[in-house]
């Protein structure tokens, strides 16, 4: 396993993080280190084994479409930095930028 | 032109008309103040964890099975990655390579034939919240009530040809939507919403070209228009010796074109990886079944009820299938007794014109279907005439009373005992003595002068069959 400077700079702007040269060349070391660890599992053979997403087995619990309790528009903005009005006010992001789901 | 036949597939976002949201309790419902609608779930606050609404589900398995989807027993929720601001978590939860349902299809009329697009896939996902750019501002603006409503994706496969027959699919997704009652397909609040792939071939090619994505087109016409436009940029493109470029492309309505939003270069890499806070989804066989039974009669199905069983014309069968609702009506005044297809003439004219002129819901009608029949009735039995008839519906309309009611009360009842009509007859002839000469010197046009003064006379109540015959005759 190796984990070049590269895929690090790619990761880090995916999610819009700025690093640093260093941090870069750290963080390429030590996400190398936790991936070669991990790696360790790909020794086992899972070949015909359902994947699990729990230790246990579960179904998906669903829930009746009613009403919880919502926060006040207050609560909500009291956690913003900046709002205006009652919206958040947020650095200018570009639609062009985005993919609409 | 021609010598390119054009090859498009549409991916449709559907917003499911829950009362909360896909994976919280918060209102999903439509226009509120800003930020009303929120929890700690819908704004990622440490801690919180998503629960599956049991009623997004089964719209989901609706549209699923109403376009004959193979519905996935053991379904998977999966984390797609992107940093926006109006996606608090940091990631939507959707679904990948394991979606709820796949290969369906989609049935429609095109130029009077019906044409039937495949369907790739159908999957569950979430909204995210509504961005707003302040012209100028270095800013930009959130509000979270729309984020976590759920949506259906609805994917097909590349079997349209023309922008036309893209935009008919459209619409008879919009109407299958609001048939299973379970999104009102409204396209400019944005509860349906349209991206399109298209790319051209040389006719008779069977490689596919390379295919741009248009996006941010919320009306039928803009989706028609912004695939027309695309259709002559590539066809010049390849006239021209060049290229086209995968891309994405944002159709800009008021200027009627469309610009680069974004190369392949750029596209973005979601990193999706299994959802670890929802297990996979199981749908047992009975729920499947209950679903099922549920569905009503689709509208391609009742379009052809109408026509075969029922006789009605094309036209006829498909305004009266355009809502759900108008296509129940009709068929609860024919069971109330009415002829279909007077009663097809009584609710696609009447009804509908006054509806639409008030642009009231048929729910809101105060005429019942029953009300209706009776009036059809009427005048089937020749009790009234087609022409008071119309006045007595007017009066339905207004006062909500019975036909037979107002009739009654009004002493409309049709005359048409002959010897009462001879005498206003004879007395109409007596007093226009030079339209008499006139018509038996020949000028046949003057018998509906007579006609009219007749039914004048007797307040639109004589029979006009029984009045022409008389009128003939007299004046013979």
């Amino acid at each position: 396993m190796k984990i070049t400077a590269d895929e690090v700079r790619l990761t880090a702007e995916l999610g819009r993080l700025a690093l640093s040269e260093e941090e870069t060349a750290r963080l390429a070391r030590e996400l190398d280190a936790i991936l070669g660890y991990m790696e360790k599992l790909a020794a086992v053979d899972v070949a015909g084994i359902q994947p699990m997403t729990h230790a246990v087995a579960l179904d998906c619990p669903l829930r009746s479409d009613e009403l919880g309790s919502q926060l006040t528009v207050e609560q909500v903005l009291s956690a913003a930095p900046v709002r205006e009005g009652d919206l958040f006010q947020v650095p200018r992001a570009i639609a062009h930028d985005k993919e609409a789901p | 032109m021609n010598r390119y036949e054009p090859v498009i597939g549409l991916e449709c976002h559907v917003q499911l008309q829950t009362r909360s949201k896909a994976f919280s309790g918060a209102s999903a419902a439509f226009g509120g103040a800003p930020n009303a609608y929120t929890d700690p779930y819908t704004l990622a606050l440490p801690g919180t964890l998503p629960v599956l609404n049991r009623v997004a589900v089964e719209y989901a398995l609706r549209m699923a099975l109403a376009t004959g989807c193979t519905i996935r027993r053991l379904s998977r929720f999966a984390r797609k990655h992107y940093f926006y601001p109006d996606l608090p978590k940091g990631y939507q939860i959707s679904q990948y390579d394991e979606p709820l349902a796949e290969r369906g299809k989609v049935e429609f009329v095109l130029d009077g034939e019906v044409r039937s697009v495949r369907l790739t896939r159908i999957h569950m996902e979430e909204d995210a919240g509504k961005n707003t750019h302040v012209a100028g501002a270095p800013f930009s603006l959130i509000d979270l009530n729309r984020a976590g409503v759920p949506l259906i994706e609805v994917v097909s496969e590349p079997d349209i040809r023309s922008a036309k027959e893209a935009a008919e699919y459209l619409r008879a997704l919009r109407q299958l939507v609001r048939y299973l009652g379970i999104c009102d397909g409204n396209m400019e609040e944005g509860s349906l919403r349209c991206d399109a792939n298209v790319s051209i071939r040389p006719v008779g090619s069977e490689k596919f070209g390379t295919r741009t994505e248009l996006k941010n087109m919320n009306s039928f016409k803009h989706v028609q228009q912004a695939i027309d436009y695309e259709i002559v940029r590539q066809s010049q493109l390849l006239d021209a010796g060049e290229r086209v470029v995968q891309e994405t492309r944002l159709w800009d309505a008021e200027r009627g074109s469309s610009h680069t939003m974004r190369s392949k270069e750029e596209a973005h890499d979601y990193r999706y990886f299994p959802e670890p806070d929802l297990p996979p989804l199981k749908i047992a066989e009975d729920e499947i079944e209950r679903v099922n039974a549920l569905l009503p009669e689709l509208p391609i199905a009742r379009r052809r009820r109408f026509i075969d069983r029922q006789g009605l014309s094309v036209y006829d069968a498909t305004l009266l299938t355009a809502e759900r609702e108008i296509a129940e009506y009709y068929d609860q005044v024919v069971a109330a007794g009415a002829d279909a297809k007077k009663a097809a003439n009584w609710v696609g004219s009447e009804l509908l014109r006054e509806l639409n002129r008030e642009a009231k819901a048929i729910g809101d009608c105060p005429i019942s279907p029953i009300a209706l029949a009776e009036l059809i009735g009427l005048v089937e039995e020749a009790i009234i005439s087609g022409k008071i008839a119309k006045d007595v519906f007017a009066k339905m309309y207004g006062t909500g009373r019975g036909a037979r009611e107002i009739v009654d009360a009004e002493g409309l009842v049709q005359v048409t005992d002959p010897s009462a009509i001879e005498a206003v007859c004879r007395k109409v002839i007596e007093a226009n003595p030079k339209q008499v000469e006139k018509y038996r010197g020949g000028n046949d046009k003057l018998l509906g002068f007579f006609v009219g003064q007749v039914m004048k006379e007797t307040g639109g109540k004589a029979n006009p069959e029984i009045v022409n015959r008389l009128l003939k005759r007299l004046l013979s």
